[in-house]
């Protein structure tokens, strides 16, 4: 009877599901549901409702919920159910409460007395029911009432109520830390509960423990060790295998908690490796929990003190992964893949292409996941490859939630590893237009300080060619239709700034497009700020320059506009603007000094320029200056006579003004200053502080103090772009290159990145029917299939101290990856990521935004010049420098095949033995012709054919 | 820990939905909408998970299986494994097929207390409990004897094939 144990419904309620089941819009669903809950609302309050009925009551409003209409008449009937002493309508009323419920509403109080009581039942049911209860509803304030019976249960006879119990006081622990934080040892006690179940349940609370204070739990190690090789070696009851498996979510839970206590502290890992070893060995890899637990493995794997052994293992499962058919498992393969890269970087070669193709795939899961990956590779060599790809797929997108991820992960990126300044602009004006209104806006401040300060160097002619391409391109950009506000903010101040510095383009060219700007824009007042402000320096430049002025007629009408303007700050400016028009040039060259948006301004906070004012102003009989101090002691007797009154006041309500803070007696800013304030041409209050701190760090924390700080910029640190390195750090690498090198700049121009892309150019013209996904495996993996590893390590590393934990690894045993691990530590990450770049940054190309393109230049001598540079920079950086220099030099003395080999045919089996990792490097470079078409062969037969071919993605390969 | 399950079907009709962190009606409702957008785009043979960081928030995922005519759904965050989020759906369908003996969407719409009464079996306060589906079996059943009551049942029409695909 019934159906087949479900429980009791009636037919009303089956016909209400049908009506809804059958409803062919949302309109007439809603209709039904309405009808539904009118008569409820009159049913339930009837009196007299037998217990069954109103069971079925409750049961209806919950499922009307569920489909989200207001149930909440009914809450009060669901919580006087859950008085009830029959067990099944008590459990429904539970049910109920749980759903519809939060731990702050009021009807609880009514709840806790029974929870109380019911906690105390002799029927297990109900005990467990209450627990439930508990889990969901208990707050921290009403923690104390439930909580010794609860910690009572933990010693219930039957290990339903000890598991429950256990949870409900890992959920008083996530709730409030605090309340429960001297019956942790609770937790302990029951790892070694006789249940295999209360154990493992034991284990939820004890990973959060552990995941926030890992050593206090150091000495819990062994006894994880031995319950997993327990479990492992199945000697758990068998109704707790799952598919073949032993207790596989045991496992997972083990290995996770070991991962975390594991990481860091080789004396942990080294009690973990041989059970780790031998799940790795049994695991089932043909059924999905097998691979789960693999998959845990992995992680395991790359989370504790390495072992050659185990990595290897591991490698192994990721190709596994990777080769599956199974989508699932390509996402874990990468995901695994991203872990493992932290550790033996050189892994990643051998599934270049397995990654490619999970680039194409149609999963865009799969494809996030992939992005997520090359985020995690990026180095110098390859980021432009990378990066362009994010772009690309950023623009495929509609997903803002993504696409901001993604134009923030290209921008970090950029910042980090661009080759060249140009590059970094270009990059960035391609984030900006297509995704200018996602990103934060300290990115185009950044932007434009970049573009400001060039190099920080004292290569003026590099800066001025930056600064003019950066002009071109965005008097290119400005012709399309519908830029982000952000975008064109940047436009405008890097055309006022430099728009005429270089005499290319006529001052009315540029105040012409600045105008075109500020009318096409017209409801963005940003942008119209700094459109007029952008004008008054170009005509202030124009004016110290000695020209003479002649204010086109849509300019003057813009400012006719902007003078009546409702914006403050545009009237302002407008009428800034016309006011320096109207100076001499001795005047306007001392309030707009040409390009010195950079220059530090003292900021005289005495005032002291006003002396002379004030002197004359008291010899005219002006009231001297009465500090506050004084001035307030004044006011008091002054109001003496009113004590009465204020005597009074003074016990009840305040009614006088508070004082003025402190801080508001401020500097204003003296007027010379001008020019220099105009990074951030908007004046409002909010704005400044928005921006200014991205400038520097101090700053930032002392804006929270609210004291304006428009114009400290003194002796602060510069934050982004190419300056994140100090001024000095910078100078002395690259004078060291200029000095050893012994070559011109022209040569230098040529960066190893410069060169490994014409390298791979001109294998592309050589061999003919190399296959294009191979390319860009080479690309994106090119440095790291190279004779050397260590540069990518040191990048990963310096990346972000996001990979903190694992430079607290202690380094494998061999040497030489210590002084991998040490080097990033001894000096700042910029130096390393900059080293390389700022090579090129100094080569006085024609047009640098072209320079791109023009990168087929011979090499050889260059090859040459780098080695004798590497030598040198050793004294430096030992491994780092040489290491950069070596590497493009390796790959154009060898012929195509060799390379194809070095990066289709990676010596796999050698892969994670740290101590031998040098042999095989050098191994694997030697020509190994048979390999390659082997792979190739295999690359072919498993899909992957150049047969396939996608424009797109090859693009940034053929230039 | 995990953050909600829910059972949609493939016309974006909530046929279970259990949030263990307290969450506003009408924020239950637009998740559930959004889910169901996400998974009704996704074209067949691609892999059972899901960003859900656009939907949920930070540190949050989401694993589906689609049966018959059935979506079920766990969000969690990465204190969980995925695989073994996919198999614990097994897990809670298997006992489902149990407890109803090839059970279709219709059983989940009727024993809708007691799809809840297994799932807080398997899931207590977020946390995975109990993954042995005979376990499961053996406490339902228990309420299930309690249930046996004089008063007739009406027979529940099922839909004549197995929804359960594996």
């Amino acid at each position: 009877m019934g159906s087949q144990g479900g429980f009791y419904q009636s037919k009303e309620f089956l016909d209400l599901v049908k009506s809804i089941g059958e409803a062919r819009s949302k309109a007439e669903e809603d209709r039904i549901v309405l009808g539904e809950i009118d008569t409820l609302k009159r049913r339930i309050s009837e009196p007299d409702i037998p217990k069954r009925k109103m069971k079925e009551y409750i049961i209806r409003l919950v499922y009307v919920e569920m489909l989200g209409h207001d149930a909440s008449f009914g809450y009060i009937h669901a919580v006087k159910m859950t008085h009830d002493d029959s067990l099944l309508v008590k459990r429904t009323g539970y049910l109920a409460v749980t759903l519809f419920l939060n731990e702050d509403h009021d009807l609880i109080i009514l709840i806790v007395n029974t929870i109380q009581k019911d906690l105390k039942s002799d029927n297990y049911l109900v005990v467990c029911a209450a627990l439930n209860a508990v889990c969901k509803l208990i707050n921290e304030e009403t923690i104390p009432a439930v909580l010794p019976q609860v910690v009572e249960l933990l010693a219930h006879p039957k290990e339903a109520v000890r598991k429950k119990a256990i949870m409900a006081l890992h959920r008083f622990y996530q709730k409030s830390p605090s309340s429960v934080s001297h019956l942790v040892s609770n937790f302990r006690k029951r790892l070694c509960d006789n249940d295999p179940g209360v154990m493992g349940a034991t284990l939820c609370p004890l990973f959060d423990l552990i995941t926030i204070d890992v050593n206090s739990y150091k000495d819990l190690v062994i006894s994880f060790v031995s319950i997993l090789k327990q479990v492992a070696e199945r000697r758990l009851p068998k109704a707790y295998d799952y598919h073949q498996m032993p207790a596989p979510f045991i496992q997972i839970k083990l290995l996770k908690i070991l991962a975390l206590l594991g990481s860091g502290d080789k004396q942990a890992s080294e009690n973990m490796y041989t059970v780790v070893g031998d799940i790795f060995r049994k695991c089932d890899s043909s059924s999905n929990i097998g691979n789960a637990v693999l998959y845990e493995c992995i992680c395991c794997v790359s989370s504790i003190y390495p072992n050659p052994k185990l990595l290897e293992s591991a490698a192994d499962a990721i190709s596994r992964f990777l080769k599956s058919d199974s989508h699932n498992l390509k996402y874990m393969g990468i995901d695994a893949l991203g872990r493992l890269i932290k550790i033996s970087p050189e892994i990643a070669e051998q599934h270049q292409l397995a990654v490619i193709d999970c680039l194409e795939d149609p999963d865009d899961t799969l494809k996030r996941k992939t992005f997520e990956l090359l985020y995690k590779m990026t180095k110098s060599t390859n980021v432009e490859v990378i990066v362009d790809r994010m772009i690309d797929y950023m623009i495929s997108i509609n997903d803002n939630h993504f696409k901001t991820e993604i134009a923030s992960r290209c921008v970090e990126l950029a910042e980090q590893f661009a080759p060249s300044n140009q590059w970094f602009i270009q990059t960035m004006n391609k984030v900006f237009e297509h995704a200018g209104d996602l990103v934060n806006i300290k990115v185009a401040h950044n932007l434009m300080r970049l573009i400001a300060e060039g190099f920080g160097e004292d290569d003026d002619t590099a800066d001025s060619q930056l600064r003019s391409s950066a002009v071109d391109s965005y008097l290119h950009i400005l012709g399309e239709p519908k830029l982000p506000s952000v975008f064109l903010q940047v436009i405008c101040w890097v055309l006022g700034e430099y728009g005429t510095a270089d005499g290319k383009y006529s001052a009315s060219f540029i105040t012409g497009k600045l105008c075109d700007v500020a009318e096409a824009y017209s409801n963005d007042e940003t942008v119209k700020a700094y459109a007029v402000t952008a004008l008054m320096k170009i005509y202030a430049f124009e004016i110290a320059a000695g020209s003479k002025v002649d204010m086109l007629p849509e300019c003057q009408s813009l400012m006719e506009e902007f003078l009546a303007s409702h914006s403050t700050d545009l009237q302002q400016r407008a009428y800034e603007l016309q006011a320096v028009i109207g100076l001499d040039a001795h005047a306007v060259e001392s309030i707009m000094p040409s390009d010195a948006s950079c220059e530090d301004i003292e900021v005289d906070k005495a005032l002291s320029f006003l002396n002379g004012y004030i002197q004359d102003s008291i010899e005219k009989g002006a009231q001297p200056y009465i500090p506050e101090s004084e001035r307030s002691g004044m006011l008091n007797i002054s109001k003496f006579r009113n004590q009465d009154h204020h005597e009074a006041s003074s016990h009840g309500l305040r009614f006088e003004a508070y004082e003025l803070p402190k801080q508001t007696v401020q500097s204003r800013i003296p007027p010379a200053s001008l020019a220099s304030t105009e990074l951030v041409p908007v004046p409002e209050p909010m704005y400044a502080r928005e921006s200014y701190p991205t400038t520097t760090v101090s700053s930032a924390s002392s804006d929270a103090g609210s004291t304006e700080l428009k114009l400290r910029l003194d002796g602060v640190q510069k934050k982004w772009g190419r300056q994140t390195h100090s001024p000095a750090t910078s100078t002395s690498s690259t004078t060291s290159q200029k000095t050893v090198n012994g070559i011109t700049q022209v040569d230098g121009s040529n960066t190893s990145n410069s060169r490994t892309r014409e390298t791979y150019e001109s294998r592309k013209q050589q061999v003919e029917i190399t296959p294009e996904k191979q390319k860009l495996a080479a690309s994106l993996f090119g440095g790291s299939s190279k004779t050397e590893k260590k540069p990518a390590t040191g990048h990963k590393i310096s990346k972000s101290s996001s990979y903190m934990v694992e430079k607290s690894h202690v380094p494998k045993s061999s040497m030489e990856i210590a002084s991998e691990k040490k080097a990033p530590i001894q000096q700042p990450p910029d130096l390393l990521d900059f080293g390389e770049p700022t090579i090129q940054s100094n080569a006085p190309s024609i047009d640098p935004f072209k320079e791109l393109e023009g990168l087929l230049e011979p090499t050889t001598e260059v090859a040459s010049a780098k080695n004798h540079s590497s030598t040198a920079a050793a004294t430096k950086s030992p491994d780092i420098m040489g290491l950069y220099t070596d590497t493009p030099a390796g790959i154009h003395n060898k012929d195509d095949s060799d390379i194809l080999s070095g990066l289709s045919n990676p010596p796999v089996t050698h892969m994670l033995d740290g101590t031998t990792r040098t042999q095989v490097a050098q191994s694997s470079k030697g020509p190994n012709l048979k390999d390659s078409l082997q792979k190739d062969a295999l690359v072919r037969q498993m899909g992957v054919t150049p047969s396939s071919p996608n424009p797109i993605l090859f693009k940034d390969l053929l230039g | 820990m995990i953050k909600a399950v829910m059972v949609i079907n493939t016309q974006g009709k909530p046929r279970l939905a259990k949030f263990f962190e307290y969450l506003p009606l009408e924020k239950q409702q637009e998740l559930i909408r959004n889910v169901f957008g996400v998974l009704c785009s996704r074209p067949e043979n691609v892999s059972n998970f899901v960003e859900a960081e656009s939907i949920f928030g930070p540190d949050s995922r989401l694993v589906y299986k689609h049966f018959a005519t059935l979506y079920v759904i766990f969000v969690f965050d990465s204190s969980e494994n995925e695989l073994a989020m996919l198999d614990l759906i097994q897990v809670l369908v298997e006992t489902l097929d149990r407890c109803f003996k090839n059970v279709c969407e219709l059983d989940i719409v009727f024993n809708y207390s007691k799809i809840h009464t297994i799932l807080d079996d398997i899931i207590c306060g977020g946390q995975v409990l109990e993954t042995r589906s005979t376990e499961i079996m053996r406490a339902v059943e228990e309420i299930s004897k309690l249930e046996a009551a004089p008063n007739a049942i009406t027979l529940i029409p099922k839909s004549s094939s197995g929804w359960l695909s594996r």
